[in-house]
């Protein structure tokens, strides 16, 4: 049997223990609709696609943060004991389930959306995929916006401001894409002091990127990025 | 914290590493016989390089510190707004005073 400690309740609640028959090939996410359907239908926690592309499924596992959909059990095992609690840096509506309200907030204030600017361009961009920037927009592109390198940050842990590796990394794809036409706005918006200068280049966030994404890099690009403009040599 | 401040503190860092490593190297050597305050102050006084040398660290130290500790600050307390910087203003030109002040002293009395 596998003894699953579960945080029930918001900010505040404690871990209830249940046992659960161990499977082949079963996922922590497995384990967690197992004990909703069958042991406690209070438990609450969320899921979409159970195949590693929606994102919605992060929690943290033995205290790493992860897609329970693509973690086996017997990879993430202590023994026959699993620890799950809802991601860190967020706030617990409840059980499993936290708040991306905020999350996604910051992603507006990093301005991670594309600007057009006033005019659309009459024809379409060609952009070489073998361009420095296409290729530096690429590696961080596939992000899918589930939050586990926005538990791992310290430095979100430290400062609730702080726009944090997934808005910033958003930004960056931005910053390298020739047809936005935000960019000096955009240099201003991760350049406050909540911005991509306060990151202290721990790499949790590459580390546990379940994208495979290093959002570090795309810090230290925009880190870069806003100097030249400081010094004149930017947008 | 803005693109300028992170400048300042990087390009600080620079010259402190430098600093530090040529203050320390002349302690270890400069006391390997022992020494005394008049030793010191009979190769300070008058001594326009050690002038221009600990104006330009005391300058940069507090241009250094009140920067990171503006981060530390930040990541560690909920204090925000202008009387965090006005207080690290003040830090600063309290760094640069006593700063100057004793290199003065030493270079003069």
């Amino acid at each position: 049997m596998l003894h699953v400690d579960v945080w029930r309740g918001g900010e505040t609640g404690a871990f209830q223990t249940f046992a659960i028959a161990r499977r082949q090939h079963q996922t922590v996410l497995d384990v967690v609709t197992e004990i909703q359907r069958e042991h406690d239908a209070t438990l609450s926690y969320r899921f979409a696609c159970r195949v590693g592309m929606c994102g919605s499924c992060a929690m943290v596992v033995n205290g790493r943060p992860r897609w329970t959909c693509r973690t086996r059990v017997r990879e993430v095992a202590d023994g026959e004991r699993l620890r799950l609690e809802p991601l860190r840096n967020f706030t617990v509506v409840k059980d499993l389930a936290v708040e991306m309200t905020q999350f996604f907030d910051k992603w507006s204030a990093a301005r991670g959306y594309f600007e057009p600017g006033a005019a659309p361009e009459e024809d379409f961009a060609v952009v070489p995929s073998a361009t420095p920037a296409r290729q530096a927009a690429d590696a961080g592109i596939e992000c899918i916006g589930c939050g586990v390198c926005h538990s791992a940050c310290d430095v979100v842990a430290w400062d609730a401001d702080y726009l944090g590796p997934a808005a910033l990394n958003r930004a960056w794809t931005l910053v390298n894409d020739v047809r936005d036409r935000g960019q000096a706005a955009r240099l201003d918006a991760v350049s406050g002091s909540d911005g991509c200068q306060a990151c202290h280049t721990h790499m949790s966030c590459t580390s546990f990127c379940p994208k495979a994404i290093a959002p570090t890099y795309s810090i230290a690009g925009l880190k870069r990025a806003v100097l030249r403009r400081a010094l004149g040599g930017g947008p | 914290m803005s693109a300028l401040l992170f400048l300042a503190q990087r390009a600080t860092a620079f010259v402190l590493a430098a600093a530090v490593a040529v203050h320390l190297g002349t302690i270890l050597y400069a006391t390997r016989g022992g020494l005394t305050a008049a030793e010191i102050l009979a190769r300070t006084r008058g001594n326009f390089w050690f002038l221009v040398f600990y104006a330009t660290f005391v300058v940069v130290v507090a241009i250094h510190a009140p920067i990171g500790l503006r981060n530390i600050l930040r990541e560690w307390t909920e204090w925000r707004g202008r009387s965090v910087d006005l207080a690290l203003a003040l830090f600063s030109i309290l760094l640069l005073a006593l700063g100057l002040r004793a290199v003065l002293a030493v270079y003069a009395s």
